[in-house]
C-alpha cells in the first residue's frame, strides 16, 4: 500500500496497464514528455518510448477517430481528451463509431479495448468551459460503458478493469478531488468490477445515490442528517453505464425513500434514468417520491458557482423534505 | 504535356488546368517555398524601405503604447493571479506586434473573433482598464455578467466577438460571419485569430474551406508561436507551417514575421484590401513566440529550455519596433515612461476598485440562457432563492443583495 492522490493512482493504473500489456499506449494533447496538463500520464514517455506515450495534435476528433482505427487492429489504446468540456468534437467518433463498430461488423470488428480518459466537473471556478458533467450524453449511446471514480483507490482498481473490459469505455475522472482526494492505493495490480456499484456506508432510513466528487458532498449532508437521527446509507454508483440497479434496489427495498444527487443539469440528467427505473422497481416499497438534487438547467457558471453546485445544504434540505413527505 | 486546351467543360474544378506527367513522382514538402515577409530586421533596420507601409506618427504611436500597455497589464495581471485575487490569466508576451499591428490595418467596422491571446487588439480599439477588470473579476459591472473565466473578454460596441473556450470554434464562424456581412453590403470583413495548435483542430479545415467556396471576405490570422501548452510545433504538424495549408484550399496566402510589426501591419493591410475587394478570405501565418507561460496554470520549463526563451527575447517585438520610431525621431523615451507609469497606476486602481464591486444578483443566473427564461428556470430560481435565503452565510456573494 502507499498513499496516493487520484492523480498518482490513475498514473500506477496507467504504469501497471503498460507493463502488463505492451499493446497499451497513451496519448492526447500534452500527455508525452510534459505528463499531461494534470500530470496523470507523468514519466511514461521516459518508461515506455515515444511510440506507446506520445502527445497529439490538438484534435479531439483526430484523437478519438485514430484510437478507434487503433482499437480495431488490436492494439489497445488509452486517449485522453484534455477536459471533459472538450470531448464534443469527437462526439460523432464516439457516438457512431467507438459504440457501434461492433454492432455494425456483426461481431467482426470492434472498439472494445479502447479507454477514453476525460477529467470533468466543477467546483474550480472554471466557468462552462472547465466544469461541465457530460456523462447523461453518454449514458445514451448502446455500446459505451461509463464509468466514475470517486478516490484513488477506486481510480486504479476501475481504470485497470476499464483497459481490460473488452468494451470501450468513458472514464471519467473528477478534476477537482484529482489532488485534494488521498488514498491507500496498493502498488500491485488489481481491478474493481465494472457495473457495480459500491455501498460506501450502511443506513436505513434514506438511500443517498452519486459518483464521483459528488460522493463526499453527499457524505457530509448525511453526517448533518445523522444529528438529527436521520440514518443514511450511501452508494456510489461508479458506472453509469450499465448501472448497478440490483444493489441500489436492495437497498431502496431497506431506506424506502431515494435521493440522487449529480453536478449536471436537472433535465435528462443520469437522475432521471435511474429514478425511472427505481420507481418501476421499488414501486410499492416507496415512502416518498425519489428526490434529485442536481445542477441547474443553465450552463455551468462562474460568478454563481457556488449558487449553482448541488451541495450537501441543498442534499440536506431534500433529505429532510423526502423524510417528511 | 499542356491539357488545358482541350480539358471539357463538365471537368471544371475536377480536372481544370490539371497538366499530364508521364513519371511516377511523389510530390514532397518543400515543393512550394513560402518565405516570411520581414521589413524590421531584428534591429529594427528596414529591410526594403521601398515597401515599409505608410504610417504617421500618430498612429506609430498608438501601436507602441497599445502594445506596452498590453505587457503591463499582462504583468500586472500575473502578479494578481499570484495573489489570488483573480482565478486565471493568460497573457500576450512577445506575440504583441502580431496582434496590434494586425489590429491597427483593421477599420473599425470589421468583427475581431478572437482565440484568447489577442488582449492587444481590444487594447487597440480602445477597451478601457476598468473594462478588462470588470471582465477578470466576474463582477456585475462586465457585460458577459460575470459568466466566463478571466480574460474570455466580448464587446458588442467594439465588434469584438465574446471569446469561447473550445479551440479552434471561431474559425468556421468567421466564415459565416464575414458571409454575412458580405451578403448586408458591408464595408466590413472578420478577422479570425487563432494559435497553429487550433489550427489542428477539424473547424480549421471546415471554416478555411467554406471560406474559399463560399467567397466569404475574412482574415484568417494564425498566431504560430511555437507551442500548444507543451506540445511544440514539431508534434503538431509535418507540413510546412500553417501557411501551406491556405494554398491547399485555394486561399490567398501570406506568412510574415509576427514580431515585426511592420510586417504584420502590410501583410494585414493588403489582405484587408483583397479581401474586401474581391470577397475573399486570406489567410495570414505569423511567426513569432510565446514568451510568457501558456498560462498561469502552466510552468514552461517542464518542456522548453532557458536558452530557447533568451534567444527569442533577443527577438522581442516592442524593443524592435522602438528601435525603428527612435531612427525616425518619433520616440519620445520621458513622454513613454510617463504614459507607463501612469498606465501602471492607471491599472492598479481600476484593479483594486473591480474586485470590490459585486457580482451579479442571483437572479441573473437563469437569464440568457434563452431570450426569456421558461417556467422551469424560474421554478429553479425560485427554489434556489428560498434555499439561500436560508443558509445566507453560505452563499455570501448573493445572499445580501
Ligand atoms: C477543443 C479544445 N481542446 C483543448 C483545449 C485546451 N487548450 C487550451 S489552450 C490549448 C493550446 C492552444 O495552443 P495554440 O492554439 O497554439 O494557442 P497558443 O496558446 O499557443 O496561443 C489547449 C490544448 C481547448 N481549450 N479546447
Ligand atoms: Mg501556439
Amino acid at each position: 500500500m502507499a498513499k496516493m492522490n487520484l492523480l498518482q493512482a490513475i498514473n500506477s493504473a496507467l504504469i501497471s496497464s503498460m507493463e502488463q500489456d505492451e499493446r497499451v499506449m497513451v496519448f492526447g494533447e500534452d500527455v508525452g514528455h510534459f505528463g499531461g496538463v494534470f500530470r496523470a500520464t507523468s514519466n511514461l514517455q521516459e518508461k515506455f518510448g515515444k511510440g506507446r506515450c506520445f502527445n497529439t495534435p490538438l484534435t479531439e476528433q483526430g484523437i478519438i477517430g485514430f484510437a478507434n482505427g487503433l482499437a480495431a487492429q488490436g492494439s489497445v489504446p488509452i486517449a485522453e481528451i484534455q477536459f471533459g468540456d472538450y470531448i464534443f468534437p469527437a462526439f460523432d467518433q464516439i457516438v457512431n463509431e467507438t459504440a457501434k463498430w461492433r454492432y455494425r461488423s456483426g461481431g467482426q470488428f470492434s472498439c472494445g479495448t479502447l479507454t477514453i480518459r476525460t477529467p470533468y466537473g466543477g467546483g474550480i471556478a472554471g466557468g462552462h468551459y472547465h466544469s461541465q458533467s457530460p456523462e447523461a450524453f453518454f449514458a445514451h449511446i448502446p455500446g459505451m460503458k461509463v464509468v466514475i471514480p470517486r478516490n484513488p483507490y477506486q481510480a486504479k482498481g476501475l481504470l485497470l478493469s476499464s483497459v481490460r473490459d473488452d468494451n470501450p469505455v468513458l472514464f471519467m475522472e473528477p478534476k477537482k478531488i484529482y489532488r485534494a482526494s488521498v488514498g491507500e492505493v496498493p502498488e500491485t495490480d488489481y481491478e474493481l468490477l465494472l457495473g457495480k456499484a459500491d455501498v460506501v456506508k450502511e443506513g436505513t432510513d434514506i438511500t443517498l445515490l452519486a459518483w464521483g466528487a459528488q460522493v463526499e458532498v453527499v457524505e457530509k449532508a448525511a453526517m448533518m442528517a445523522e444529528k438529527d437521527s436521520i440514518s443514511c446509507e450511501i452508494i456510489d454508483l461508479q458506472s453509469i453505464l450499465p448501472w448497478d440497479v440490483e444493489t441500489v434496489c436492495e437497498s431502496v427495498y431497506k431506506t424506502n425513500r431515494l435521493l440522487i444527487n449529480h453536478e449536471a443539469p436537472l433535465t435528462g440528467g443520469f437522475a432521471s434514468e435511474i429514478a425511472a427505473t427505481i420507481q418501476q422497481e421499488c414501486f410499492l416499497y416507496l415512502e416518498a417520491p425519489i428526490a434529485r438534487v442536481c445542477g441547474l438547467d443553465t450552463p455551468y457558471p462562474l460568478a454563481h458557482e457556488k449558487e449553482y453546485m448541488p451541495d450537501h445544504l441543498k442534499t440536506y434540505e431534500a433529505i429532510k423534505r423526502t423524510l417528511d413527505y | 504535356m499542356q491539357n488545358k486546351s482541350n480539358k471539357l467543360p463538365q471537368e471544371r474544378n475536377h480536372l481544370s488546368g490539371v497538366e499530364i506527367n508521364h513519371k511516377v513522382n511523389l510530390i514532397e514538402n518543400g515543393l512550394i517555398d513560402i518565405p516570411m515577409l520581414q521589413l524590421l530586421d531584428e534591429h529594427g533596420k528596414e529591410t526594403n524601405p521601398k515597401a515599409t507601409p505608410d504610417i504617421a506618427e500618430g498612429l506609430a504611436n498608438k501601436i507602441l503604447t497599445s502594445m506596452e500597455y498590453t505587457r503591463l497589464l499582462d504583468e500586472r495581471m500575473i502578479g494578481s493571479q499570484r495573489q489570488g485575487r483573480i482565478s486565471f490569466y493568460l497573457a500576450c508576451k512577445g506575440e504583441e506586434a502580431a496582434i496590434v499591428g494586425s489590429a491597427a490595418a483593421l477599420s473599425d467596422d470589421d468583427m475581431i473573433m478572437s482565440q484568447y491571446r489577442e488582449q492587444g487588439a481590444l487594447v487597440f480599439r480602445g477597451y478601457k482598464t476598468e473594462q478588462f477588470m470588470n471582465q477578470m473579476f466576474s463582477n456585475q459591472l462586465d457585460p458577459n455578467k460575470g459568466r466566463q473565466m478571466p480574460i474570455h473578454y466580448g464587446d458588442k460596441a467594439l465588434n469584438f466577438m465574446t471569446i469561447s473556450s473550445p479551440l479552434g470554434t471561431q474559425i468556421p464562424q468567421a466564415s459565416g460571419y464575414a458571409y454575412g456581412q458580405k451578403m448586408a453590403g458591408k464595408e466590413a470583413i472578420t478577422i479570425c485569430y487563432f494559435g497553429e495548435g487550433a489550427a489542428s483542430e477539424g473547424d480549421f479545415h471546415a471554416g478555411l474551406n467554406m471560406a474559399a467556396v463560399l467567397n466569404c471576405p475574412a482574415i484568417f490570422f494564425c498566431r504560430n508561436n511555437g507551442y500548444a501548452i507543451s506540445t511544440p510545433t514539431e508534434e503538431q504538424f509535418a507540413g510546412d507551417g500553417i501557411a501551406s495549408r491556405g494554398i491547399g484550399y485555394g486561399v490567398r496566402t501570406i506568412r510574415v514575421d509576427g514580431n515585426d510589426v511592420l510586417a504584420v501591419f502590410a501583410a494585414t493591410k493588403l489582405a484587408r484590401e483583397i479581401a474586401l475587394k474581391e470577397a475573399c478570405p486570406v489567410l495570414i501565418e505569423a511567426m513569432t513566440y510565446r514568451l510568457a507561460a501558456h498560462s498561469t496554470s502552466d510552468d514552461p520549463s517542464g518542456y522548453r529550455s532557458k536558452d530557447e526563451e533568451a534567444k527569442w527575447q533577443q527577438k522581442d517585438p516592442i524593443e524592435r519596433f522602438k528601435k525603428w520610431l527612435d531612427g525616425k525621431k518619433w520616440l519620445n523615451e520621458p513622454a513613454l515612461e510617463a504614459y507607463k507609469s501612469n498606465a501602471r497606476e492607471e491599472i492598479l486602481a481600476a484593479l483594486k476598485k473591480a474586485e470590490q464591486v459585486p457580482v451579479n444578483p442571483l437572479e441573473d443566473i437563469i437569464e440568457d440562457v434563452y431570450d426569456t427564461p421558461p417556467w422551469h428556470l424560474k421554478k429553479q430560481l425560485s427554489e434556489l432563492q428560498q434555499h439561500v435565503a436560508k443558509y445566507p452565510q453560505h452563499y455570501p456573494k448573493t445572499s445580501g443583495r
